[in-house]
């Protein structure tokens, strides 16, 4: 009969079955032990106290071992640090002792140890007295009281920030008992003094409260959270357990238990019960007064899961659970539900029977609902055996379905097979459908992980199709890492198998498994690792790390990626002399040009230093000019181009040379000029000095700046055609065409002339002009007319078409002549 | 043989909606009211992405150019830094938060990166103690589509930080906008390099796809056959030639910015000064944009006529319900042309005016001698001249940088002379100049040796100057780029030529003209020995993949031209005309646009002030 184990209470049915029988049966005495377990299924810690326990004082340290929930052992360690005061599991299966001066120490499941972090000063220096390991909105939080009876809070062990909550007042003993209540994102104690109730915050604030109690009670011995904080249980000294809500304002009941102890244990199995564990003797108490009670041939203790209670004994690790809604519906003695039918149904069908017809036409409208519940009603069944006929049933019910959704069916298939792996006693963890619910998948991934149950967690993953990235790879990625801190073996052989194992796959980062070959002291493996990290990015900065500065350097210059370059350039700038540093680079061209362009914009000097050391007078020559540019003085500047000078000397050009002293000369000759003249000169090119010269009418210098810089004839009779055009000074012009002979032609001046308008002028020298010229010069200053006629006297064809191809469309009458020219002189 | 019918320009509309809801959800990273401060050369990028109406409603206050020349700035409590990753812009913003530490005014510093963060920056800030006040984001903004067929990076800089200062930080920002463009667009089959920054562009390339390659990659898709990445410092001729084609002219005449150009008073004959987009959405620039200058502005006088035909059409309108019609579609359209077409004549009559004025002539007569290679020594008196005239100190350089380019440097003798003259003119900061233009290898010495003092080795060396040939003239001769029929029909061109009058055809148009009709670079031996840097081939079409892309598929006739260093509108129009000729569809990708002055001036040493 299905309902056989059932045991009533009130209105629900409450169900204890196995979950494993201990290997540890022969061992281990739980009674001998304080024990911790982790929820969803998590391992069993032993804290083995021989002080305690042996007949003689012995002043050895205590032993630790941790089993996993089937009671294979995963850890043993003789304890070497102070007292500990408190042992738990955190969210994220990881080990934490509390110690008596605050002082929390955290280590995994196999008991190798990972960090370890205090409760601050005044813990330390008072002394804890209690504590207590909570979960928290962050995580697992910790909270301790001391001797001063002041209570110290963290919300999150992965970030311990300690707060202190409000002080109680008048409390000047322990109190009697205590719990940490996490609700709406905040932790709060609520502190049992005497008869009073008091609930404390971190912001200072604390309140008095009385629960709705109907017998009188002096003190609460004993107090315990649901696994949701909603609920509190409290047990006074006159044996009355009270259960409420965890704000106290409502009461479900009070129930006398006559005891005149408080329970070994206050727990509570899911949200609908409370557990209180006398010795061999468990009572559950519903919160409508109604009770079970349960004798256990040895000891036992209890863990609190979010849908029951797991109590492990020394042979025995068992489970209590509420039979779930739809479990009830299917099983219950003469139910109707169309669950129940559809079992019954599928049961008579495997049988051969006709009655399957029967009751399949019974539910006939309700079958998806059947299936459902069927499907359902499996996930909540531990035992495989059990989980079969409910599936067959589902199967059976969905072929009389048209249009059902297989997915809710496949799905719990799969779950189921998980489930049904992972709880293998091998695996050892005992989850339930609905604890994976709320773990999710890829927690329960983790937790394979984990316990480096690598091949499963793969299988699984496989299984499920979950993408590479996020699945597979990631698993491999953290066998890997585990790998790394295999000593035994050497470098050579991990670095081959996992680069085997793990290939190209995506998602796989070498650089994180070397960081922590690294971080295991293995450098030479790191960099056999990195040599398959396809990510320069990725390599470069472990290998600067290493101090691989050179492999690092040349990395990020194969990647391409100039800022990863810079990376490395700027670290290794840090961290050798100059000297070195220059050395380093010089054989690297683009780390090398990287630099320059670095010192271009942010430190000049070093650039010069560079050429220096290089032997590239030519730029470091190049580098002085540009500096003089920015000097303000003019002794600073010339300072600036005689070193500059003295570069391009050593550099071995003559001609930069020759025009950097050329300039010097030149500079200061303007500066004399603005002196004398009172007019802007410095910066001006030698050209604009000696033209803005000539249109001052100050001839003699600027003829005396021609000769010192030998300023060619050509250049010179330009200029000062045009400086003289420009001032208008036409006299001085004239004077200037009739001394020595002009070297750029008399068509130099019509052309300035005819530039600044003076025709008059203009005329004047066109008489002069070579006749070769004469058509080009005419048609330059406009006279397209003239031109036509000049070159119809010079019988050139050639020059007549010049003019032409000169004509715009507004000189058509122009064009029709030079037409009648052209045929003129072909007639001739 | 008929092009096949290949219109399909892939959507690089895209590029934009990914870069506003880019920017979009950083500015929503920091909520409220802002300030948004922006680099000045992010100005008209950001202009073509989000409008300020979209700026608004993200919460953006006020808008400031960045200026690294103050110390501080005002604003609202909240500050956002759109900036280039550079080490003199991190100092700025620095300062500006150290003063507002010291007068206890702290606001909410945030820095967007276009197009990343780099360590330098970063270090910058660590440097000046402001790294605890900022929160950094970045913005991948890389292509900016200027129009239909052009992507840019509008990074102008990088002709002068990576062959001249050998900074191979842009190189990376290539290869990421090519993979980012893949991502849109499927997988290039074919690459063809033509110079070492597009090798090394496409290794880099490589090497990123590889490493995202995520294998949900998109293969379906395929939009671009194949991509040809070229050098500048292959072709530094072409861009020093003057710009004959409408857009070209508009570019060096007005300078085009971003896509938009702004035309003052002088074009628009008003008060105010215009602005325009150039792209394809103007009917009238896209009908003329392409042309040589000497038919644009009889097209744009017919053109104007037909305008002033359909404004007549109102005295012919019967009803008044047409006249309704008229007013409401027909008027407003056709005011819109008047003040398109009346802007674009104006600019025309500008250009013409500034061509006709200044020996333009001459210059360009001396500019094609000097590609043809003639007239040498009445070439450099020409030069000289120019220089005695103190003329535009841009032009002067152009034709010495000609006349180095294409004759493989220039002899000591007259190399000395040019220099001198032209500090002589310009100042003696062009020192640096010509040491730059050296390393670039634009303007070059003539290694003739030492011992050409001894007789017997002045013969020799006179015969080798007989025999020899300028790499340039080699690539001329082997290409034909200098056209030989005298007369080349501006009007309809049949040879890429016509962009440069017919005197002229760009090599990097020629090249890639040669690399797709032989399909990469087999049989170019001859020519390819000739450029600088090598050229390289890559396959990257999956044959396993089923579909592969086959030659005759139409998406194999859309080639992306990649122009490392900038181009100029000429070597667009050039690749236009050679797509229409060949049945091609081109889409020039680019790090930035340029012409003859904005390459050299990124070059030149500044003048003291």
């Amino acid at each position: 009969m299905a309902t056989a184990d059932w045991n009533p209470l009130g209105e629900v049915y409450y169900k204890k079955c196995e979950l494993y029988s201990m290997e540890w049966s022969e061992t281990v005495d739980i009674s001998k032990f304080e024990v911790s377990a982790a929820p969803y299924g998590g391992p069993i810690a032993l804290l083995k106290d021989e002080s305690k326990t042996a007949r003689v004082q012995v002043s050895t340290k205590p032993i630790v071992t941790v089993f996993t929930a089937a009671g294979k052992q995963l850890g043993q360690m003789r304890w070497n640090s102070g007292n500990i005061h408190k042992m738990g599991w955190s969210h994220t299966e990881d080990l934490l002792f509390v110690q008596d001066d605050g002082v929390v120490l955290v280590y995994d499941m196999f008991l190798n140890f990972k960090k370890t972090f205090g409760m601050g000063q005044e813990a330390k220096d008072v002394k804890v007295i209690d504590c207590k390991i909570f979960s928290s909105y962050q995580g697992t939080g910790i909270a301790v009281l001391t001797s001063t009876c002041r209570v110290f809070i963290i919300n999150s062990v992965d970030d311990p920030r300690i707060r202190r909550l409000a002080e109680v007042p008048g409390l000047s003993s322990a109190p009697s008992s205590w719990a940490v209540i996490n609700l709406d994102r905040q932790s709060r104690a609520l502190i049992a003094k005497g008869s009073e109730l008091c609930l404390i915050d971190h912001g200072g604030q604390y309140q008095v409260q009385t629960p709705d109690l109907s017998t009188d009670v002096t003190e609460f011995l004993a107090m315990s959270l649901s696994f949701n904080n909603r609920c509190l249980a409290m047990f006074t000294d006159k044996g009355v357990i009270w259960i409420g809500s965890s704000d106290l304002q409502k009461k479900y009941c009070e129930f006398n238990t006559k005891s005149p102890t408080p329970p070994q244990q206050l727990s509570w199995c899911g949200a609908g019960a409370v557990v209180g564990l006398w010795g061999n003797m468990m009572l559950v108490v519903g919160p409508d007064k109604d009770w079970i009670n349960f004798n256990f041939d040895c000891p036992v203790h209890l863990v609190e899961e979010e849908d029951g209670l797991r109590i492990i004994g020394k042979y025995q690790h068992e489970f209590l659970h509420k039979v779930p809604e739809v479990t009830e519906k299917i099983f219950k003695i003469g139910s109707m539900e169309p669950g129940a039918m559809l079992f019954e149904a599928s049961k008579e069908f495997y049988k051969g029977s006709q009655k399957a017809d029967e009751y399949i036409r019974i539910i006939k409208d309700k079958l998806e609902v059947a299936v459902s519940q069927c499907i359902e009603a499996a996930g909540h069944e531990i035992d495989p055996a059990k989980q079969k006929p409910l599936l067959r049933a589902a199967a059976f019910g969905k072929c009389f379905l048209t249009d059902y959704s297989p997915e809710a069916y496949v799905n719990m298939c799969q779950m189921l097979r998980v489930l049904n792996q992972v709880r293998h006693h091998v695996i050892g963890i005992p989850l339930t459908y609905s604890q994976l619910q709320h773990l999710s998948m890829p927690i329960l991934i983790d937790r394979l992980v984990l316990r480096k149950l690598f091949y499963h967690a793969v299988k699984i993953c496989q299984y499920l199709k979950i993408p590479d990235a996020e699945g597979a790879s990631r698993i491999l990625a953290h066998w890997a890492c585990y790998k790394v801190q295999q000593k035994s073996e050497n470098d050579e052989t991990i670095a081959r198998a996992i680069n085997q194992k793990l290939g190209d796959t995506p998602g796989i980062s070498y650089s994180e498994i070397a960081n922590h070959a690294l971080e295991e002291g293995r450098p030479d493996l790191a960099t056999r690792l990195l040599d398959f990290e396809p990510q320069a990015g990725q390599q470069v900065p472990l290998l600067m790390k290493m101090h691989k500065d050179s492999i690092a350097l040349s990395k990020a210059i194969e990647s391409g990626d100039t800022d990863l370059v810079y990376t490395v350039l700027l670290h290794l700038k840090e961290s050798m002399n100059q000297g070195e540093f220059f050395m380093a680079i010089r054989n690297m061209p683009v780390a090398y040009a990287l630099f320059i362009q670095y010192c271009r914009q942010q430190n000049r000097t070093l650039m010069e230093d560079l050429f220096y050391q290089e032997d590239n007078f030519q730029e470091e020559g190049t580098c002085k000019v540009i500096n003089s540019f920015g000097k303000e003085r003019m002794e600073d500047r010339v300072e600036e181009l005689k070193l500059a000078q003295s570069c391009f000397t050593k550099a071995k050009n003559e001609f930069a040379r020759v025009q950097t002293e050329d300039q010097i000369k030149l500079l200061k000759y303007q500066q004399r000029l603005e002196e004398e003249m009172n007019r802007p000169f410095l910066n001006l090119s030698l050209h604009e000095t000696i033209y803005r010269l000539t249109i001052g009418n100050n001839h003699k210098v600027a003829e005396q700046l021609r000769k010192e810089f030998k300023v060619p004839d050509r250049r010179f009779w330009w200029l000062k055609i045009q400086a003289l055009g420009e001032s208008g000074d036409w006299v001085e012009l004239e004077k200037f065409s009739k001394g020595k002979k002009a070297p750029v032609g008399m068509e130099a001046f019509v052309e300035v002339c005819s530039k600044h308008g003076n025709m008059k002028e203009a005329l004047k020298y066109l008489a002069k002009v070579s006749p070769e010229q004469k058509v080009k010069c005419l048609v330059k200053v406009g006279e397209r007319k003239k031109a036509a006629e000049t070159a119809f006297d010079n019988r050139s064809e050639e020059e007549l078409n010049y003019v032409l191809s000169k004509c715009g469309p507004n000189d058509k009458q122009l064009v029709d002549s030079i037409r009648s020219m052209k045929q003129q002189l072909g007639k001739r | 043989m008929a092009a096949p019918s290949v219109k399909g320009f892939p959507d690089f509309q895209r590029f934009k909606i990914l870069a506003k809801d880019d920017l979009t959800s950083l500015l929503d990273q920091s909520p409220g009211k802002k300030d948004l401060v922006i680099d000045g050369d992010l100005m008209k990028p950001l202009d073509r992405i989000a409008s300020v109406s979209l700026l608004k409603q993200r919460g953006v206050d006020k808008i400031f150019k960045f200026d690294g020349t103050l110390k501080s700035m005002h604003g609202c409590e909240q500050r956002v830094y759109l900036v280039q990753p550079r080490m003199t812009t991190m100092k700025a913003i620095a300062d500006h938060i150290n003063s507002d530490k010291n007068i206890n005014f702290m606001r909410k510093y945030s820095i967007i990166f276009v197009p990343r963060k780099l360590h330098t920056c970063l270090s910058v800030l660590e440097y000046e103690g402001v790294m605890g006040y900022v929160t950094l984001h970045e913005l991948h903004l890389d292509f900016v589509p200027l129009d239909k067929d052009i992507l840019s990076l509008e990074l102008p800089e990088f002709l002068k930080s990576f062959y001249l200062e050998n900074d191979q930080t842009w190189i990376h920002s290539v290869a990421r906008s090519l993979v980012r463009l893949q991502a849109l667009t499927g997988e290039i089959g074919h690459v063809h390099c033509i110079g070492k920054g597009a090798k090394m562009v496409n290794d880099l390339m490589n090497y990123l796809m590889k490493r995202d390659n995520n294998s949900d990659q998109d293969f379906s898709r395929h939009e671009i056959g194949s991509l040809i990445l070229i050098d500048r410092d292959v072709d530094y001729v072409t861009p020093l030639c003057s710009q004959l084609t409408y857009e070209g002219l508009l570019d060096e005449t007005f300078g085009i910015k971003c896509g938009t150009i702004e035309f003052g008073p002088e074009v628009t004959g008003k008060q105010q000064s215009a602005k325009l987009l150039l792209n394809s959405d103007d009917a009238i620039f896209e009908d003329v944009r392409n042309r040589h200058f000497s038919n644009v502005l009889g097209y744009l006088s017919s053109k104007a006529k037909l305008l002033q035909q359909d404004f007549d059409k109102r005295h012919g309108l019967k009803s008044v319900g047409d006249m309704k019609d008229f007013v409401a579609n027909e008027l407003r359209r056709l005011k819109e042309q008047k003040s398109v077409l009346a802007n674009h004549i104006g600019a025309c009559e500008q250009i013409l005016g500034k061509k006709t004025k200044g020996g333009f002539e001459e210059y360009l007569q001396a500019e094609h001698s000097l590609l043809e290679g003639t007239s040498l020594r009445e070439n450099v008196t020409y030069i000289e001249e120019l220089l005695f005239k103190q003329d535009n100190m841009l032009k002067t350089l152009k034709l010495i940088c000609l006349l180095s380019l294409t004759q493989d440097g220039i002899s000591p003798q007259t190399y000395k002379s040019l220099k001198t003259q032209y500090l002589q003119s310009h100042g003696f900061e062009q020192l640096v100049t010509f040491s730059n233009l050296k390393s670039l290898g634009i303007v070059t010495e003539q290694e003739t040796g030492s011992q050409a003092s001894t007789p017997l080795n002045k013969v020799t060396s006179g015969m080798a100057a007989m025999t020899r040939r300028s790499t340039f003239k080699t690539l001329c001769k082997k290409l034909s780029l200098i056209p030989k029929s005298e007369d080349i029909d501006l009007k309809t061109p049949t040879d890429m030529s016509y962009v440069y009058s017919g005197a002229y055809t760009p090599l990097s148009c020629k090249l890639v003209e040669q690399v797709i009709t032989r399909g990469g670079f087999t049989g170019m031996e001859e020519i390819t020995k000739c450029l600088p840097g090598g050229v390289h081939s890559e396959n990257h079409v999956k044959r396993s993949k089923g579909k592969s892309a086959r030659q005759d598929r139409p998406v194999s006739k859309v080639v992306l031209v990649y122009f490392l260093g900038g181009c100029t509108y000429s070597e667009i129009t050039a690749l236009r005309f050679l797509g229409r000729l060949k049945g091609y569809v081109f889409v020039i990708a680019t790090t930035a646009i340029i012409n003859s002055s904005t390459m050299l001036e990124s070059v030149m040493e500044k003048p003291p002030i």
